[in-house]
């Protein structure tokens, strides 16, 4: 079992500076992505989490090496954060073969078997139900493993959402449900979406144990996930940790995002979890100027070594595409 | 008649079907942004903007229809009709069986398909075989602004249940929110005819199950809907510069299907090439084979199809959604194999 060691105080002089440092480098290679897009280099849509990286950096830092993680479309920073190489992810987006699902999936589809990272879903909803197995596949095995089954709140209105909670709940399995409530699917702000907008109520009427954490501040996500993680992993069954978070770009890279004033996506800026951790930080003389500067000069590197490599990747050749599909599952 | 695109002509079909009949409403996720002009229009009692709940939406929209409402319910794409399927399969279309006729659901499933922009798998099916299998269900796919406006108007004011399916390189509207129109450089392989084209005003409505002859020719038919009719018809000017003359005949409709058309047009060229953007197996193509042996139409046969599970590569994706290349070479291999009868 985890140790459960870091209240704020601890984190912020130990893990700390890891987290702003991870964090950056997922800002970094969404805002590469964004020049990658216009430039055509990545095609179909493209979903970022600029504005959500302390839930995906808080939560998948506190995981063991033997969790998985089950994501959606918006998964970059999970992926990243998880430990799936960016060349792997950025060759993914440009469609080559040495991405992560061989150019198949692009950036709503990156999957880790190895690091039992089963990621991109495109459905939404669609990764509940298979995490409530891979849970209980753990558990089965005698393996204390958790797997952190991420989505958005506008997920919960989905029936996989009631009928996972409750499956995970009544059969007491190892499932940490991590909501990443950005406030908006797609077009639809949460009063528009639930008659209930206390999202834990509602995980919490499953019977199981539901909090709500700050989801712009990377030390409460992670000081709230090692908990819930402590207590999935220790047998108390599902848990439900809320975070409450912002996008502050489009849903989808061509959004028009007409559905919310320009004067609330600034608000929301003011509590930027990077330039507030970097502050904390700073002032605390945890980090230096000089140490940030480096890991930006290091993340920039990281990425453009990985864009070099994507270009001079290899396409998976058409005479491939029969393979994995179902030809290969009759001949095993 | 006057000139406009597809997302413009189904946007007038609409409204046209809201003015006419108080008992139409649309229920759908963000209708109030993506239907903005019903939402000013008609407002919310009628533009229903709903959560990302399929299931009970189309659920709903079937006990709004048996209760005296002409829903239409927008499932945005149709791959997400996955978690919805129940009340379609078991449900919208097993209404009118169960109660021998006496209770209908007069109800529309408006989805976008198709693929051709790096979605990949759980985006860009078109399912339209999946969909038209089950009895009970119309399913129809609509390759022009005319044929868009004209089949939602008479899907409204059928007995349903219909799925209206709406290619998404047809639609200005998607195509925009894929970045086509602010993205230099991005090309879509996008059909010219087809995005616009003339619609009556008002629309006329075009009834379902009646295939349209888009092309007349006596050596070849090529057999399509959506997006795929105009591939066949770029297809079919190269051919004939080959001095091959091929018909390409639009479904429009995968169910009711338009049999005798395709038995008729089977007959009179003896190859019939099928170009369905759909999977190949338990679907459309087949069905279309199926129907020429049952009629003892003694034609060649071969299809373009999707034969995998669609990846996001652009070099992948070409290489697996039906093109102008693939029919082509399609062609070539039934006119060697198949060289009996020729114009
Ligand atoms: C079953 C299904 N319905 C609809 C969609 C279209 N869709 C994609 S993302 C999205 C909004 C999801 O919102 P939320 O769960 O809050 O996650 P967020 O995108 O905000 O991260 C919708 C409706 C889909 N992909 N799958």
């Amino acid at each position: 079992m985890t140790a459960l060691a870091h209240d704020r105080e601890t984190l912020l002089a130990q893990g700390a500076p890891a987290l702003l440092r991870q964090m950056i480098r997922v800002r970094r290679f969404e805002e590469k992505c964004v020049e990658l897009y216009s430039a055509t280099k990545i095609r179909g849509f493209l979903h970022l989490c600029i504005g959500e990286e302390a839930v995906a950096v808080g939560v998948i830092s506190s995981l063991g090496p033997g969790d998985a993680v089950v994501s959606t479309y918006r998964e970059h920073g999970h992926a990243l954060a998880r430990g799936v190489p960016m060349n792997a992810v950025m060759a993914e987006m440009f469609g080559k073969a040495t991405g992560c699902s061989r150019g198949r999936g692009g950036s709503m589809h990156l999957f880790d078997a190895d690091l039992r990272f089963y990621g991109g879903n495109a459905i939404v909803g669609g990764g509940m139900p298979p995490s409530v197995g891979m849970a209980l596949a753990d558990r089965m095995n005698d393996r204390d493993d958790v797997t952190a089954c991420i989505f958005g709140e506008g997920a919960m209105a989905e029936g996989e959402f009631h009928e996972s909670a409750n499956l995970a709940a009544l059969w007491h399995l190892p499932v940490l449900f991590v909501c990443e409530n950005n406030r908006y699917a797609m077009g639809t702000a949460l009063a528009r979406e639930h008659a209930e907008t206390d999202l834990t109520v509602r995980a919490a009427s499953y019977g199981m144990v539901a909090w709500a954490v700050d989801g712009m501040d990377v030390l409460a996500v992670r000081e709230a996930a090692e908990r819930a993680i402590a207590l999935v992993r220790g047998g108390g069954g599902p848990c439900f940790l809320e975070l409450r978070t912002y996008r502050f770009r489009a849903h989808s890279m061509y959004d028009p995002d007409r559905y919310r004033d320009k004067a609330e996506i600034e608000r929301w800026r003011q509590s930027d979890p990077i330039p507030r951790l970097t502050g904390e930080l700073l002032a605390q003389g945890v980090v230096s100027d000089d140490e940030v500067a480096t890991w930006e000069g290091e993340i920039a590197q990281e990425i453009e070594a990985a864009i070099a490599s994507a270009e001079a990747a290899p396409l998976e050749p058409v005479s491939d595409l029969t393979r994995f599909v179902t030809s290969e599952r009759q001949t095993p | 008649m006057p000139e406009t695109s597809f997302s413009e002509a189904v946007d007038r079909a609409l409204a046209l079907a809201m003015t006419r009949d108080p008992r139409v409403v649309v229920l759908g996720e963000d209708v109030r942004l993506q239907r903005r002009g019903a939402f000013v229009r008609f407002g919310a009692s009628r533009v229903l903007d709903a959560p990302i709940s399929e299931s009970a939406l189309l659920g709903t929209a079937l006990g709004a229809a048996m209760a005296g409402l002409r829903p239409v319910v927008e499932i945005y794409f149709v791959d997400f009709i996955g978690v919805a399927l129940d009340q379609l399969l078991n449900h919208a279309a097993k209404l009118e069986a169960f109660t021998g006729g006496r209770w209908q659901a007069p109800l529309v499933v408006r989805a976008a398909c198709g693929g051709g922009y790096g979605d990949a798998g759980q985006h860009q099916q078109s399912l339209w075989g999946l969909l038209a299998g089950v009895p009970g269900l119309s399913v129809v796919v609509p390759s022009t602004p005319a044929d868009a406006a004209g089949l939602l108007l008479a899907a409204i004011d059928g007995p349903g249940p219909v799925v209206f399916l709406e290619h998404k390189l047809l639609s200005q509207q998607w195509l925009d929110y894929l970045g086509g129109a602010s993205r230099e450089g991005v090309q879509f392989d996008v059909p010219a005819a087809g995005a616009r084209g003339e619609v009556g005003e008002p629309p006329v409505p075009v009834p379902l199950g009646v295939a349209a002859l888009r092309r007349q020719g006596g050596d070849l038919a090529l057999v399509s809907l959506g997006v795929g009719v105009h591939r066949c018809l770029e297809a079919a000017e190269l051919l004939e510069d080959e001095g091959v003359w091929a018909a390409v005949l639009d479904l429009r409709s995968v169910a009711p299907l338009d049999v005798q058309a395709i038995v008729e047009l089977g007959r009179r060229t003896g190859r019939v090439l099928v170009v369905d953007e759909d999977y190949t197996r338990g679907g459309l193509s087949g069905e279309v084979a199926a129907v020429l042996a049952e009629h003892g139409v003694r034609s060649a046969y071969a299809r373009v199809t999707t034969e995998e599970t669609i990846p996001y590569a652009r070099a992948l994706e070409d290489a697996v959604l039906p093109n102008v290349e693939r029919i082509m070479a399609a062609a070539h291999a039934l006119l060697v194999n198949a060289p009996g009868k020729r114009g």
